[in-house]
């Protein structure tokens, strides 16, 4: 234990540091699930020049090009939490695909698709779950026949992030309906969202938002060449790209953040008289709270030693997304109760506090629960892969519908 | 940045591991449990032979002169074996007193004796940790200690106590001083001995560099120390429960294979080893002076505290009948929890101190 960091690190926090104290003029406006304004954009191209966004992506392709050092990315995640300064573009194209392009794609697709995405200019959809497919991701059913050089799709979508906004969507269809198993015939397929057949429909979630779609193909002919990796191939494609999305989920940082702002609305709101903080049963929650927030942040360090010196950590590291989903939810159901009724008002109301954002919080943070692999899912993980279990009995992987 | 064990450190806790495993089997903690016994003469020479009472000890004084952390990787494995014997108190509570609000006589006269394991020492603390009840709490009037003090840390076999009195002040006390009386006071965990003490005129001798800090640092230490114990308890209890729900069958497969018992277990890991960071950090924080040490070490037992009584529980419920029958022995290990969750101030009272630390930083 040493937690001290090197001159060459803390030289480099401070190159960080400054950059952002001179650019907070620069930073842009949440824009939500929607397509990158552009002041994003240009915040994006600004930090990829820095090395601040796609470091270690190669500058072939449109990144800053460094060598991987995880504590340099650890520097500038901590720094930019502590200045509140945005990050670039976090979206499914930029987490999800350019690390799988990076990985398996062919040459022309990296240089054709990563640059692009990285500068905002091209923004993704993932085309994953279906209504039939969920946690059984691998029963998916929207199939794409070969006809000449193309494929043509029919099947539905759903939980497609920011699909009405997108130019492009990443997707697993069905090439190969006679596999031997249900894992092998699927294909990893790219293709555009303005392609005839497609049919994007708003899904309208508890929030009132609509962050998801879904998405319909009736005879959607995409060229066979925008396969990434072999054909069949699409599960072992996906899972490099969900051990990516599951990187994505609980920053610990973002939840000592909302730890320490539900004590500063508990330090404001009072209840004859008495401040919440002052309120021994919502002390007690709070605290409870923070400890855990600790410890998540503690662990996250502990894993990210683990990464910089190229180890494994299978336990430690496959409990990150359920206990990490789960402080959340706890604290902003916290930061409900602290308020009463207040803490359910519209936004728009007079009285309203916080900008009415913990209820909207709280049950979004159920969907985060559920999203990237459920919580019961998480927990077949852990007991399966961390402790080994046994596994469920599954039926033989056999052929679809057999 | 690095945050993990030193090679040195996961070497020390492997070996004690395999030492402790021949130390204090089961059959051992299961003989001095039966006999209602206080003091392991034999265990504690084990400790003595590995080298665990010098743990603390500055080198000058022949002990090995390790920190904060290196104590709580050494409760850890305690935990996991059960170990009924001194530790918190007499092996890293007492030299740290010594050491850091003793005269440099008293430094040279009983340091080299503890590291040696010669002199054993109780620790009173309960008081200013888990809170005073009525009729207890210890005055030091013109020199003499009048009063009570209630579970004593590590009182079997020791040959003197370090006592606190209500103004924080720390003594050194024989135990067979006029006028204290050591009264056992026999808990369900059989593993850890404690006992009350009745003061009326003793004299001991004081440790004169006694503070309010100092008091602070060895109440975070024990705690984390504590913190530690349960982790390793704990994890035992996940291991077992895994292993045998590996093996049990029922309705055809091992009961492990049902979700209902694999999500059990998940929780418990997932509880669980969050926790080790925590502990880790508290630990690091404590040797390394920073300004949220007693927050994290807070906060480490408390968590552990909660996360063990799940454990303990779950564990049980994982053996099905046989978690509750004396034979598995399982019930040695939720019996040591249940008295760290209580020792040295349950969570409900951790979290209360954390939360005032935090008024006053806040203004």
């Amino acid at each position: 234990m040493d937690l001290r960091y090197s001159a060459k690190h803390e030289a480099f926090r401070q190159e960080v540091r400054a950059f952002l104290a001179a650019n907070t003029g620069r930073y842009p406006k949440p824009f939500g699930v929607n397509r990158p304004t552009s002041e994003a954009i240009a915040w994006q191209v600004l930090l990829i020049e820095q090395g601040y966004a796609a470091r270690t992506v190669p500058r072939q392709y449109g990144g800053f090009g460094s060598e991987s050092d995880i504590l340099e990315s650890y520097i500038i995640a901590e720094e930019f939490s502590r200045a509140r300064a945005p990050w670039g573009l976090v979206n499914q194209g930029i987490s999800m695909l350019v690390p799988t392009l990076l990985e398996l794609g062919s040459e022309a697709q990296k240089r054709q698709w990563i640059a692009p995405t990285l500068r905002g200019e091209v923004v993704w959809c993932q085309g994953y779950s279906e209504p039939g497919a969920g946690s059984d991701l691998a029963s998916l059913t929207t199939s794409a026949v070969e006809d000449g050089d193309e494929f043509v799709i029919n099947g539905q979508k759903i939980w497609t992030t920011t699909a009405h906004g997108a130019d492009m969507m990443f997707a697993l269809v069905r090439t190969e309906p006679d596999a031997p198993n249900k894992y092998l015939g699927i294909s990893y397929l790219i293709f555009s969202m303005r392609t005839p057949g497609i049919e994007i429909r708003p899904l309208k979630t508890m929030t009132g938002a609509s962050e998801f779609n879904e998405v319909f193909f009736t005879d959607v002919r995409v060229p066979k060449s925008q396969v990434v990796g072999e054909r069949g191939q699409g599960w072992a494609v996906s899972s490099s790209t969900l051990k990516h999305e599951r990187g994505m989920m609980g920053d610990p940082n973002a939840s000592m953040a909302r730890m320490n702002s539900i004590l500063d609305l508990m330090r404001a709101e009072t209840l004859d008289g008495v401040r919440a903080i002052d309120m021994p049963v919502f002390r007690q929650r709070a605290m409870r709270l923070q400890a855990r927030a600790m410890a998540m942040q503690f662990h996250a360090m502990r894993l990210l030693t683990a990464s910089a010196r190229g180890q494994g950590s299978g336990l430690p590291r496959l409990i990150v997304k359920l206990q990490a989903c789960e402080l959340n939810y706890q604290l902003s159901a916290l930061a409900v109760d602290v308020m009463g009724e207040m803490g359910l008002l519209s936004p728009d109301s007079e009285e309203v506090r916080s900008h009415g954002t913990w209820p909207r919080r709280n049950m979004f943070d159920i969907g985060m629960i559920i999203g990237g692999g459920t919580a019961q899912i998480q927990k077949n993980i852990i007991a399966e892969r961390g402790l080994g279990l046994p596994r469920e009995p599954k039926p033989a992987r056999g052929r679809q519908g057999e | 940045m690095d945050f993990s064990l030193t090679a040195e450190q996961l070497e020390l806790q492997e070996s004690l591991d395999k030492a402790l495993a021949k130390i204090s089997p089961l059959e051992r903690v299961r003989r001095h449990a039966d006999a209602r016994a206080t003091f392991a003469e034999d265990v504690w020479k084990g400790l003595v032979d590995l080298g665990v009472t010098g743990l603390v000890v500055a080198e000058r004084f022949g002990g090995l002169g390790q920190g904060v952390l290196d104590a709580a990787l050494v409760a850890e494995s305690l935990g996991k074996h059960v170990v009924p014997a001194p530790y918190l108190g007499a092996v890293v509570l007492a030299p740290l007193a010594i050491a850091e609000a003793g005269s440099e006589a008293q430094q040279r006269e009983w340091l080299p004796r503890i590291a040696s394991g010669d002199l054993r020492v109780g620790v009173a603390l309960s008081e200013p940790t888990a809170g005073q009840r009525a009729g207890a709490g210890v005055a030091c009037r013109g020199g003499r200690l009048q009063g009570r003090s209630l579970f004593v840390v590590d009182a079997a076999g020791a040959q003197r106590f370090l006592v606190v009195d209500e103004v924080g002040g720390l003594h050194w006390v024989d135990r067979d001083a006029a006028g204290l009386v050591v009264t056992p006071l026999d808990t369900i965990d059989s593993t850890r001995s404690t006992a009350s003490l009745d003061f009326d005129g003793v004299t001991g001798e004081v440790l004169e560099h006694g503070s309010a800090g100092v008091l602070r640092r060895l109440v975070d230490v024990a705690r984390v120390v504590q913190a530690a114990d349960m982790l390793g308890a704990s994890w035992r209890m996940l291991d077992q429960a895994v292993e045998y729900a590996k093996v049990r069958e029922q309705f055809g497969r091992p009961i492990g294979a049902f979700q209902a018992v694999k999500h059990l277990c998940a929780e418990m890991a997932a509880e669980l080893e969050p926790a080790r960071a925590l502990l880790w950090y508290a630990g690091y924080a404590l040797d390394e002076g920073l300004a949220d040490a007693t927050l994290a070490s807070l906060h480490a037992k408390a968590y552990l505290a909660e996360a063990s009584r799940f454990v303990s529980r779950a564990s049980i419920e994982v053996h099905g009948g046989m978690g509750i029958t004396d034979a598995l022995g399982l019930h040695y290990w939720f019996k040591r929890n249940a008295w760290s969750y209580q020792a040295l101030g349950s969570p409900e009272r951790l979290r209360e101190q954390a939360a005032q630390l935090q008024d006053r930083r806040a203004g």
